[in-house]
């Protein structure tokens, strides 16, 4: 079913920009088509491991508190057909993993920069829509 | 309702024939981003952007129901919706989704006086 929409939307020019234009690879094998951006272009080619290699890209080291954000990320996205904005992001972490979490400082803490942004990234989704 | 500094997107069109449910939405929603307060009022055909079995539209097009749903998560809770519209396309209320607010016409006029800024899709 995915897999036959993303084949669609690459006959419909203009449907979804950010999914036609491969930039460079994530991987030396050719294997993960990256946009300008650095999103994946084939979103259903995400996996653990595509994961840790673009945090590796960036420096980032993947701990148990970045995989739970990650999995927040990925729900919402499940649910919702969008990666979430800061804000939204925010209440969702609240929503899943509770009071503590769900605060931007810490969230900026695990992903600093922009958050919202870099763990859809990781996440394997398009970019946020809302979001600067 | 007591924040002046709301603002209110006004939806007047069904999903799918065009694309000003979408456009609506994402105003909508970029203006929450920013922490603005965001009412939402849905006139007319728009009132089946609320409709709890709303299907998606042509391949390659998103749906808007997850984005009905995801209001909440932006903070967006104030859905209005006229109830003159229901009434002339014959909708009951309990075939839309959760949390709607119905308004009736004469209503109206003062939701629009009550924001300083109108957006209209």
């Amino acid at each position: 079913m995915w897999h036959s929409l993303s084949s669609m939307q690459k006959l419909l020019p203009g449907t979804n920009m950010s999914e036609s234009k491969i930039y460079r690879y994530l991987d030396s094998q050719r294997k993960y088509p990256l946009d300008p951006e650095g999103y994946l272009v084939n979103q259903s080619e995400w996996s653990e491991s595509v994961a840790k290699l673009m945090a590796e890209e960036e420096g980032l080291v993947l701990t148990a508190e970045h995989w739970e954000i990650i999995e927040v990320v990925r729900a919402f996205y499940q649910r919702y057909e969008m990666a979430p904005a800061m804000r939204p992001l925010v209440k969702a972490t609240k929503n899943a993993l509770g009071e503590e979490k769900g605060r931007s400082i810490y969230l900026m803490q695990l992903f600093p920069g922009s958050p919202a942004k870099r763990i859809a990234r990781l996440a394997g989704l398009p970019k946020p829509t809302n979001c600067l | 309702m007591a924040t002046p500094d709301a603002l209110l997107v006004v939806i007047r069109h069904a999903p799918h024939s065009s694309n000003w449910l979408r456009e609506g939405l994402d105003a909508a929603l970029v203006a929450a981003a920013f922490g603005q307060p965001v009412h939402l009022l849905f006139m007319g055909q728009g009132i089946m952007a609320l409709l709890k079995e709303q299907g998606s539209g042509a391949p390659g097009q998103k749906a808007t129901l997850p984005i009905i749903d995801m209001l909440e998560m932006y903070d967006i809770d104030a859905l209005w919706v006229s109830e003159e519209a229901l009434q002339g396309l014959r909708i009951r209320q309990d075939l839309l989704v959760d949390g709607i607010t119905p308004v009736p016409a004469q209503e109206i006029p003062m939701l629009f006086q009550q924001h300083a800024k109108i957006l209209n899709f």
